[in-house]
């Protein structure tokens, strides 16, 4: 009889325990949850923490959406730019490059083409000011925000929460979710920060806002 | 071997001879002649201060940072009580979502069942996202061997994979590199590189770019590490900087993970908690920038073939202790390292072990054992150490690494060591596993102290029980104001404990003579 490797280990971690028998113990959770902020205020750190880790911020009222990304585009240079399939068409719609709507049959290298990618986002953390993707339609799949070497998130100011602790709560665990806080970084040579390594190097966030 | 049904069996160590956990000297050894290497200690002073000092301040951002610690600490505690059931249902959720659970005893089983899985993709090639799992038990040789190609894609883990070289340290394995190093490095081993790449660090990241992204765009096959696992929903997780652990998780068409067992965590909201602990200790950092979490496969986005391998490799070994297992809870920030004069100054190759630092020394012997071999290089490891406690402090999830040590300290006596040495640790052993006695020794330590060092004329008079014979005819000189436990690891307070455990072997003697 043989016995798989499964068995053993499951047995070899109940031999262990029976060997060193402890209590388990009660797990406190004494640190800071549901935390909420004015719009201002929330809107104010995150804004702080982008810059901080070298993000470019776009603040805008919600109706200057489309003129805000066209600026950014513009000014970034990008001629081509992919959006996910389910992205709100008007974010566009004063941009006067090409858009290439993304699909799952597109090879990822081919999406090296563009000059960059507009995509929305499912919930922002003020506090570390982290992006959470979450591959809903108006984010597309992962190597879609990933490959191109710009990368412009809408972030509505609705979405923004203040700690880590209230955006995991607002997470679907099934999705395939990506945080993004800044653009990739190394600090792997004598510990001098470079940005931009593999990753899109440069992030810029448009933050939408009533007013 | 034969083993009853229903009586526990102690698990068994990592393989002697396989993979990183063993180096080939013993600690003082390696660490006298990295000592030499002003190069390395001045990279190392540099580096270890600054992350120090932007740990210090992200962690004092938060007012509930001890709190933070206090949940991560429990949950990781947790989580090794329920580890069983915890797999079963990680296994469970993964399988369910369309990925495959592999099981491996050790690393050897592990590299395996990875070659194995990329046999039979038909590829030639694997990238890789920087994995201490995977350091730990060699898969990079074991593929090569097999005619499969590992490229390193982290630039610290691709500066060490071309200088055919060693990490030496957990969050960033080339800290022992300089710049200039690193450009030459880059023009021997990067195919094609510019010949006039100056040593700039923006543009030796530039070059690693441009080298890597095509393997990125062509490679089928990637291999990584977990930082986490949830077992309530099969979500695993990879924290990372540079966005080459994002490619190689979202570009190939099969990925396969290679995970510690303890890794595991019971519920998706514990992220809370260890999305906070782990960057700001680690790079001290509010957030990393980036950090990827997937459930199996996902149609139409990443890798469609998942396959997870869970490794043991000495970890249940570990678990078998009731205070050695706490070094499981480690979630490999590397904070320890950062805080320690030790490592600060012999550097990460002196432990000789994928794991090196303050948790290296408590978790490599643990993993593959102390006396695997005729003076096991391991066996020095415990003692590479002053005992400071810096360690425990800086530990997001409070691993009390210096009474760890000195547990292995004693271990190492109980099975090694010299008769004189091997009986004052058991003695100190005895008090210290009794909390009752350890909380009575301490009590008079700090008592002699509160009195100005000493009761009359700088002595105890009488000391707890095992010892109380000893000082039932002598008074025990003081300890100096500082803890008991590291009064204990003091030569002092080993002299003292051994001479009190002589008196005490002796006068046990008697007894059983008595007994006859």
């Amino acid at each position: 009889m043989t016995t798989t490797a499964r068995d053993t280990v499951l047995g070899r971690i109940r031999d262990a325990l029976a060997l060193a028998p402890a209590p388990a113990p009660a797990v406190p959770r004494a640190y800071r949850t549901g935390r909420t902020l004015p719009d201002a205020e929330r809107l104010a750190l995150l804004t702080h923490r982008l810059l901080d880790y070298k993000a470019r911020v776009h603040p805008c009222t919600r109706d200057r959406t489309a003129e805000v990304i066209a600026e950014v585009l513009r000014e970034h240079g990008a001629r081509r730019v992919g959006v996910p399939a389910g992205l709100d068409e008007r974010w566009l719609g004063a941009y006067d490059g090409e858009v290439r709507p993304d699909s799952a049959d597109i090879p990822a290298p081919s999406l090296g083409e563009l000059d960059g990618v507009v995509t929305s986002s499912a919930v922002s953390c003020a506090e570390t000011g982290t992006i959470f993707l979450d591959g809903s339609p108006d984010q597309g799949r992962r190597a879609l925000s990933l490959v191109p070497d710009l990368h412009v998130c809408v972030v509505d100011l609705s979405t923004v929460v203040v700690g880590v602790p209230e955006a995991v709560a607002r997470l679907v665990p099934e999705r395939p979710t990506t945080l993004i806080s800044g653009p990739s970084a190394t600090s792997d040579i004598e510990l001098e920060r470079v940005e931009g390594v593999h990753g899109p190097r440069t992030l810029a966030v448009v933050i939408r806002t009533d007013a | 071997m034969s083993t009853f049904l229903g009586m526990p069996a102690t698990p068994p160590r990592s393989p002697y001879g396989t993979g990183n956990l063993r180096g080939e000297r013993k600690f003082p050894k390696a660490a006298h002649d990295e000592l030499r290497n002003e190069q390395l200690r001045r990279n190392l002073g540099r580096a270890t201060h600054t992350i120090r000092a932007k740990r210090i301040a992200v962690t004092g951002e938060l007012p509930d940072w001890e709190e933070l610690r206090d949940a991560g600490s429990a949950v990781k505690t947790d989580t090794m009580h329920r580890l069983p059931e915890l797999l079963e249902e990680l296994e469970r959720k993964v399988t369910e979502c369309g990925g495959t659970v592999h099981w491996a005893r050790d690393g050897v089983e592990a590299n395996e069942i990875v070659t194995r899985l990329v046999r039979a993709t038909g590829s030639r090639d694997v990238i890789k996202v920087k994995s201490m799992a995977t350091q730990e038990i060699g898969l990079n040789e074991h593929l090569e061997a097999a005619g499969i190609t590992p490229y390193e894609t982290d630039l610290a883990e691709l500066i060490v994979q071309l200088a055919h070289d060693k990490p030496s340290h957990i969050l960033v394995p080339a800290i022992h590199r300089n710049r200039d190093e690193i450009r030459q490095i880059f023009l021997d081993g990067i195919p094609g590189v510019d010949p006039g790449l100056d040593n700039v660090p923006a543009h030796l990241a530039a070059a690693a770019r441009a080298y890597l992204r095509e393997k990125f765009m062509t490679t089928k096959v990637a291999v990584s590490g977990a930082n986490f696992a949830i077992a309530e929903t099969g979500t695993l997780s990879v924290v990372e900087s540079e966005g080459n652990g994002r490619m190689c998780l979202t570009l190939p068409d099969t990925l396969i993970t290679v995970m510690g067992i303890e890794k595991v965590l019971p519920r998706y909201q514990d992220l809370e908690v260890f999305l906070q602990l782990l960057p700001r200790s680690s790079t001290g950092e509010r957030m990393n920038p980036y950090t990827s979490m997937w459930t199996g496969v996902t149609p139409g986005d990443g890798p469609q073939d998942f396959h997870l391998v869970l490794l043991d490799n000495g970890r249940t070994a570990a678990l078998a202790d009731a205070i050695g297992r706490t070094a499981l809870n480690c979630i490999r920030c590397s904070a320890c390292l950062n805080v320690c004069p030790v490592y600060e100054r012999a550097g990460g190759h002196a432990y000789g072990s994928t794991y090196p630092g303050p948790i290296g020394a408590v978790l490599t012997p643990q993993l593959a054992g102390m006396h695997a071999a005729k003076d096991d290089p391991n066996s020095s490891l415990p003692y590479a150490s002053s005992l400071c406690g810096a360690c425990f402090d800086a530990c997001p999830v409070k691993i009390d690494i210096p009474s760890l040590l000195v547990e292995l300290r004693h271990q190492n006596t109980e099975q090694a060591g010299t008769t004189a040495e091997k009986l004052a640790m058991k003695a100190a052993a005895a008090v210290m596993k009794r909390p009752t006695l350890y909380t009575a020794a301490q009590k008079a330590a700090s008592l002699s102290r509160a009195v100005g060092v000493g009761g009359r004329d700088r002595t105890i008079s009488h000391l707890p029980a095992p010892l109380d014979g000893w000082s039932d005819s002598r008074d025990t000189a003081a300890p100096p104001r500082q803890s008991f436990r590291s009064w204990l690891a003091s030569a002092e307070g080993a002299a003292t404990m051994r001479a009190a455990a002589e008196e005490g072997a002796r006068r046990t003697d008697d007894d059983h003579q008595e007994e006859q």
